[in-house]
Order: C-alpha cells, then structure tokens, then sequence
C-alpha cells in the first residue's frame, strides 16, 4: 500500500499535462478537419470571415468531421443523463447490453482457456495436437468471422446475447489458453520434485501446487481478454444492423453522419474497457497479495 | 575396500548394485554414474561427498526415485525406489526449503500430511511436534518471507520429518547457509538422529561437515561419477562441535580428502 501513497504525487501532474496537451492537439485538429466545409459555406453565402469566427464555427460544427471535445461531452451528457435508462437513444442502456455480452463472453473464454490449458498441460497428446489449432485458430480476421457466426445462429433461430458472446469468446480465450499454460507450467523443478517424494496424485500436485503457481500469470491473461472480449461484442454488434449495443450505435452513427455519436459511444467502450481491467486489477493486487503470503508485491499493471 | 562388511540381511535399508546413469545432452553423453555399489543399513548416517559433477545428488535422486538408473539394481527397504517412494518409506529435504510461500510454516509442515491422508487432529499434532523439534514453536502463523534462510531450511526439515519417515535423505540441506548458522544445525541434526535413530542419507561437500555428522562417508569422483572410497567414521556419539579439532577428527578428514585428491583430475 505504501507504492501508492508514494504514486499519487508523483503521477498526477504528468497525467494531467497529457491530457491537457491531448486536448489542446484536439482543438487544433478540429479546426483543421471542420474549416474546408466551414469556409465553403462562407463563401457561399458570400461572408467575410474572421479566423476566431472561423474556429468558433469549427468547433460547434454539426455533424463535424471530427467534433470537439465539448460537443462530446454535451453528447453523452444527454445520451447518458437527461435520457431514461431504458429508452433506446440512452447511452446506459447500450452500454449495458454491451457490457452483458462482453462479461459471459469473457466468463465462456476464460473457462474454455483454463480447460484448454489444463488438457494441454497434463494430456500429452493435447499438448501436441491442440496447441497448433488454437494459434490458428486466431489468425482469422474477427470481422470476417462474426458476421457467419450471427448469420449462421440467426438461421437456426438463436439470436441477442449469446452469438455475441460466442464471438467474444473466441478472442478471450486464446490469452487466457496461452498464458495458464504457461502459469501451470511455472513452478520450480524441486516443488515438482517434492511432491513427488510424496507420491501426490496429478490432481493434488494440481490444486496445491500448479494452481496458486498459476494464477498471477492466469491474472495477466484475464487483464488482455476482458478488453478483448469487448472488441468481440462491439465487433459482433456491427451485422445485426444497428439494433443494440455500442456497436450498433457506432454503426447508425457512421450511417446517419452522426460523429458525436460515433465518438461519445467510442468513449463509452473505453471507458468500460479501462473499468472491467482496473477491477480484475484490483482483484488481482488482492489475491496476488495473499498468494505472496502478504508479502508486498510489485507488479503495477 | 569392502562396501558391504557391516550389512546383514534384516537391516539393510538401501542396496544399490552395478548402478550406472547415462544423461544424454547436446554435447553427447554425461556418464553421471558409474559402476556405483553401495549399502547402508538402518540407523546409519552416510554422507555423500564429492566435487560438484560427481553425481553424488544424482545418486541420492536415484534411490528416491527421482532418477531412474540406466542399468544396474537398486532395491530401498527390499523394493524398487518407485514402490518405495509410493509406499512414502521416505524424506527428502533439498538444497533450498521449497517452501510454498501462499502457506504458513504450519501450514508449510502440514502438506505432506495432508497429501498422504493423515486426519485433521493426527495432522495438527505432527506439525506442532516437529517444528517444537527444530525449535521453531511460535512461528506456526508466520509466511516463509518472515523467515530467515536458516529458519526456512529448519521448516523444510520438520517437514520431512512430520511424516515419520524411517529414511531421510539430505541434499546439501545446509549448503546454502552461512558458516555460523550451518554449525548450529549440524549440531542439532546429530542430536535429532541420535534421538530419532533414523537412517540418514546426507549429501555435502564440506568435510568438516561430513565428518562431524556421519557414521560413514561415501567418497565420489566426477567424469565418471564413481565411488572411490568408503571411510568408516564412528566418533564419540556425545560429541560436540569442538571435536573437529581432535586428532582422530582430524585424520578423518585428512583421509577424506586424500581420497578427493586421488579422484580428481586437475587436467581440466
């Protein structure tokens, strides 16, 4: 606990020069993407115009190329706040479907990596038979793949949370998979050697020994799958024509030129994505901590 | 020399005949043993002792059944070491404490007894026993990180002690420690065997060592790892650290490593 108390003075100034900074590119580049359209409009209609009109009209543009981040801010101030939770232009609620396919996706893929890890780890022909499949398995292009999948289920009559969550399974699991291979690997040569001497069986060399060994490398993976499994969800939203979800809102926002929608929903998912990864952080300080024997630990994410 | 006057029949606890062990590498084949013959019966302390290379932890990881010989018989209480090892007739303590650091020391000491089925209140009583045993009583709720290095070593031994095993098998469990805290287990390991009138099978390669704890060393040379001499060593059974400045200590020691220099090539 002491690392962040030493953190905080240190981090915040730096952090917020960058967003600062961030901000001010923002604004410049607002401009330089908003003012063709702007000035063509002025000459139209034949106005003489000054550059602080110009950066005025550029930053409170409609429909902007690439809207300020005021007009964002105003975005999901009524999309979030002025609009009910359940009505269909409500960013929450978007958000939420999202957030549902996102959470049993990555429940289904962790659990399929860990089995898969463990079949690998104590099955020797797994380990040479399914470990090729799974690394090809993740070199087809997810947007060529969720499509068929929605597609496919849509025929047999399956449709909503669980494709979507089919489809962020089949990107989570693969980090999950690699990195609790790794982890039930880890222990030392003379724990395994140890138990021996015991004659434990496999399944108590695994729970006393492989899995507490496993676990900050299955903690590493889960950090990587859970913003994975959101680019799934998000992904797999985009087919079902803009129904619900971030993605379908990315997707009504690109049809109808509604860049503030585009970006506020943009912001949403990160801003999910950064939360679902500080949790499993939070979780994982705490269960490394007691996995260290309350020694402190140092690995800051 | 004659390796098996002092063997009977009843006692013998490990027999080992004509044992050697191949490990193929990169760089071809590594003879680790060779032509091994040995006994050593029950109540005895033997120690291996060698430069490194020698294959003296390869031959005690043999006759735990951590290694399997290339040729060559070796029978442990009458069986194979793989039905020895599976019947549990046997603890090991390493070069480090192998400690899981998610358990207590209690905790620590509890594994094997939790692994072999022991009940809850068998366990509990072991455990306090043991670690009472190597002086560690109070610091049943303490993390191995709390521990110094000497400390942890002496859970490791209660450890493989709790079980109550007749046959413990020592891979420089000191080696690791400083000069000071090494004499102090010495002392008390030669107390704990004469108390617990286990057989011991220890490895080191320090002579002091070797001399002061055991009733036996077994002297090995690397390339090919090989017995070159086998030096009976009875001193006094009250003896104390202070022995090893005694003649007989002494010329125990010097024949000790008359039989090291004889085994080792300076050629390379």
């Amino acid at each position: 606990m002491t690392t962040s108390i030493r953190r905080k003075p240190t981090s915040t100034m730096p952090v917020l020069t960058v967003i600062l900074a961030i901000i001010m590119i923002w604004y410049v580049g607002a401009i330089n993407l908003n003012s063709p359209q702007i000035i063509d409009r002025y000459e139209k209609k034949g106005i003489d115009w000054s550059f602080s009109q110009l950066a005025t009209d550029s930053w409170n543009m409609k429909r902007a190329v690439l809207p300020s981040p005021h007009q964002i801010l105003l975005e999901l101030k009524t999309t979030i706040i002025d609009k009910n939770v359940t009505s269909k232009r409500s960013l929450i609620y978007h958000a939420g479907i999202t957030l549902s396919s996102t959470l049993l996706g990555f429940a289904l893929g962790a659990g399929l990596g860990i089995s898969l890890a463990v079949g690998i780890v104590y099955v020797e022909t797994l380990d040479k038979s399914l470990m090729p499949w799974i690394i090809t398995s993740q070199t087809i292009p997810i947007l060529a793949l969720a499509p068929m999948v929605i597609v496919v289920f849509g025929a047999m009559g399956i449709s909503g949370l669980l494709p979507k969550a089919l489809i962020s399974m089949y990107l989570c699991f693969f980090p999950v998979a690699v990195g609790m291979v790794k982890g039930l690997r880890s222990p030392q040569p003379m724990l395994v050697d140890l138990l021996n001497t015991y004659s434990a069986s496999k399944w108590q060399v695994f729970w006393r020994l492989r899995l507490p060994s496993a676990v900050p490398f299955l903690f590493a993976s889960l950090k990587v799958a859970i913003a994975l499994s959101l680019v799934g969800a998000i992904v797999a939203e985009l087919p079902t024509g803009g129904q619900a979800g971030l993605g379908a809102r990315l997707l009504s926002g690109s049809y109808y030129g509604q860049t503030n929608l585009i970006w506020a929903s943009l912001i949403a998912a990160a801003v999910m994505s950064a939360s679902l990864v500080s949790i499993l952080g939070l979780i994982e300080r705490r269960v490394c901590y007691r996995l260290a024997g309350g020694q402190e630990i140092s690995n800051e994410l | 020399m004659n390796l098996t006057s002092a063997s009977t029949a009843t006692n013998t606890v490990v027999e080992v005949k004509d044992v050697y062990l191949d490990f193929p590498t990169k760089d071809g084949v590594v003879k680790a043993l060779s032509n091994v013959d040995l006994s050593i019966n029950a109540g005895e302390f033997v120690s291996f002792i060698g430069p490194s290379g020698c294959g003296k932890t390869t031959l005690m990881r043999v006759l735990a059944d951590l290694e399997t010989p290339t040729s060559g018989s070796v029978l442990v209480n009458g069986m194979s070491p793989t039905e020895a090892r599976k019947q549990r007739a046997y603890g090991y303590v390493f070069q480090a404490p192998a400690l899981l650091p998610w358990r207590t020391v209690e905790d620590n000491v509890l594994l094997p007894l939790e692994i072999m089925g022991y009940g809850k209140d068998q366990r509990q009583q072991l455990a306090q026993e043991y670690l009472q045993l190597v002086n560690l009583s109070g610091f049943e709720a303490k993390y191995p990180w709390q521990l110094s290095g000497g400390m942890q070593q002496r859970v490791s031994i209660a450890r493989a002690l709790s079980v109550e095993p007749q046959l413990l098998f020592m891979d420089e469990p000191f080696g690791a420690l400083d000069e000071i805290t090494r004499d102090h287990l010495n002392d008390q390991l030669l107390r704990l065997w004469q108390q617990t009138k286990k057989t011991v099978v220890f490895v080191t390669h320090s002579i002091p060592e070797a001399v002061f704890l055991s009733s036996r060393i077994v002297v090995m040379s690397p390339r090919p790892g090989r017995i070159i001499d086998i030096i009976d060593c009875n001193l006094p059974p009250d003896r104390t650290l202070d022995i090893r400045e005694s003649p007989e200590f002494l010329a125990i020691a010097q024949r000790v490593r008359a039989g090291l220099a004889a085994g080792h090539s300076y050629d390379d």
